[in-house]
């Protein structure tokens, strides 16, 4: 493959397994088990990790956590702005989060605004007792005041680099890689 | 793909892939009507203006609940109400409107055309909500979605249009899309509601509804639009409804899975017996209502961009 922009993996595949195994007792543990538990993905990335995660956490405390799929567009800051119009997903929380624990899900924390937008969102759709983050990379650069609650991997960046995050189900393969001068 | 266009006039100038972003992302945004709080704030500070010279009970409520959902603040103006029994040209109405810096305006109007000359003047977006009898593509679109929803897709379907083709703007949006997307698109009706062109459209043309109805997946009746018995196009209301009105009895040479559609208002009896308009096994048309706001909010946010 001819590719002019260098790219340097940082996680493999194990990597981010195990990653997500300890976010998943992590959670656990913070929350005493999973009762009242909910996992929300953002749209895309944060859909598939949630996905894993519900998996993990359902097989260790042996029940099933309820995941919900969320897409932030219509909540962006940029849209009014930005002429470009993202592509709207659809969004699918199948069950209320009033007084429920929400785990957001997300594969990059960066700027911070599209956990701002998912939080706009998630209010809307009820009034959950807590909201919780989890990334599987936070690679800095905040533009709102926002940190997570759990992070798979510190990932010091420059601004002119690019943080991508492969996953089997998006692109056949797991691995999370640095892309300089993009 | 990005949207990049400024109005929608009509479904004669859509690519097959624009028709396909429009109903995907209406697809989306049906969700957002059925939340307890059912809005969201991607428009908020843009102006919709609902400019209406004809009534409209479905299409304008639609419009104004799509944008009033999205956050956007929506003002109708019918004709009766306005400028316009004082004498006020279009033209006039549109410079001025256009002065108080709306973000979209929705038009309807008797005039083919209205749209494209307010399009053509204005800077905002312009949306045909129906001109005359040429075209209404928030409907055909709101029929497209309908129709893949029920059956998948579109290549291979038969859809059979019965009724007043020739002074209906639905049909003409509904062939054109309809066409593009790879269905087959057949029509009947009396020979004086059949314009003498239509095949021109890509359509069989049936003298016999039964004939048209026959192996239908989709028939779509249309509404005779009774102000025009005045014209002498139809004899008598009970002569038309024993040809074209679908029944339990003609709707069996059809397709066992078919779904009827009707783009509203009904005149039960005349052109669609009550029976199956109300049997949720065949008709859709209530369901036909409910994507009508998911996909003028789809129009509207794609639209909508920002300042330059």
């Amino acid at each position: 493959m001819s590719n002019t922009k260098s790219t340097k993996t940082v996680m493999d595949k194990e990597g981010i397994e195990r990653c997500l195994t300890r976010i998943a007792y992590e959670i656990l543990e913070k929350n005493k088990g999973m009762e009242n538990l909910v996992l929300v993905g953002i749209r895309t990335g944060g859909v598939y990790l949630a996905e894993r995660l519900q998996k993990k956490m359902s097989e260790i405390e042996h029940g099933k956590i309820p995941m919900g799929i969320l897409d932030v567009t219509l909540y962006r800051d940029d849209i009014s702005v930005s002429n470009k119009k993202p592509r709207l997903g659809e969004t699918k929380i199948n069950f209320s989060l009033d007084e429920k624990i929400v785990i957001l899900v997300d594969d990059v924390l960066f700027t911070g605004r599209t956990i701002r937008a998912a939080m706009d969102a998630l209010i809307d759709f009820g009034r959950p007792r807590m909201i919780q983050l989890a990334v599987l990379i936070d690679r800095g650069h905040r533009e709102l005041p926002i940190r997570a609650d759990f992070v798979g991997k510190n990932l010091p960046s420059s601004l002119w680099e690019a943080v991508r995050v492969d996953l089997v189900e998006k692109n056949g393969v797991d691995e999370v890689v640095i892309e300089e001068g993009t | 793909m990005k949207f990049e266009r400024k109005d929608i006039l009509g479904i004669k100038d859509l690519s097959v892939d624009e028709i396909n972003l429009i109903l995907e992302t209406a697809g989306s945004f049906l969700e957002v009507s059925t939340r307890k709080i059912k809005k969201v704030p991607t428009l908020r500070g843009k102006t919709v203006i609902n400019l209406f010279y004809e009534a409209s009970t479905r299409t304008r409520t639609s419009f104004e609940i799509a944008g009033k959902r999205l956050s956007a603040d929506t003002i109708n103006i019918s004709s009766s109400t306005s400028s316009v029994m004082k004498g006020e040209t279009l033209i006039d109405t549109a410079r001025n409107l256009e002065a108080m810096n709306p973000d979209v305006i929705v038009i309807r109007h008797s005039a083919a055309g209205a749209p494209h000359l307010l399009a053509s003047l204005v800077k905002q977006s312009i949306i045909n909500a129906g001109d005359g009898a040429h075209e209404h593509p928030s409907q055909a679109l709101l029929d497209m979605m309908t129709i893949k929803e029920r059956k998948g897709n579109f290549p291979g379907l038969k859809v059979a249009i019965i009724g007043d083709i020739e002074h209906s703007r639905v049909v003409r949006s509904n062939i054109y899309g309809l066409s593009k997307m790879g269905a087959t698109v057949v029509v009947a009706g009396p020979a004086t509601m059949l314009p003498r062109d239509i095949e021109q459209m890509g359509v069989k043309v049936f003298d016999k509804m039964e004939d048209a109805i026959t192996d239908a997946d989709v028939v779509m009746m249309l509404r005779i639009q009774l102000e025009r018995q005045k014209q002498n196009i139809f004899p008598s209301l009970r002569e038309y409804s024993q040809r074209y009105c679908l029944n339990r009895n003609n709707i069996k040479l059809a397709k066992k899975d078919v779904i009827v559609m009707h783009p509203g208002p009904i005149n039960r009896g005349v052109e669609l017996s009550p029976d199956i308009a109300d049997d949720p096994s065949f008709s859709v048309i209530l369901d036909q209502v409910n994507k009508g706001v998911a996909v003028r909010m789809a129009l509207l946010y794609l639209l909508t961009g920002g300042s330059e």
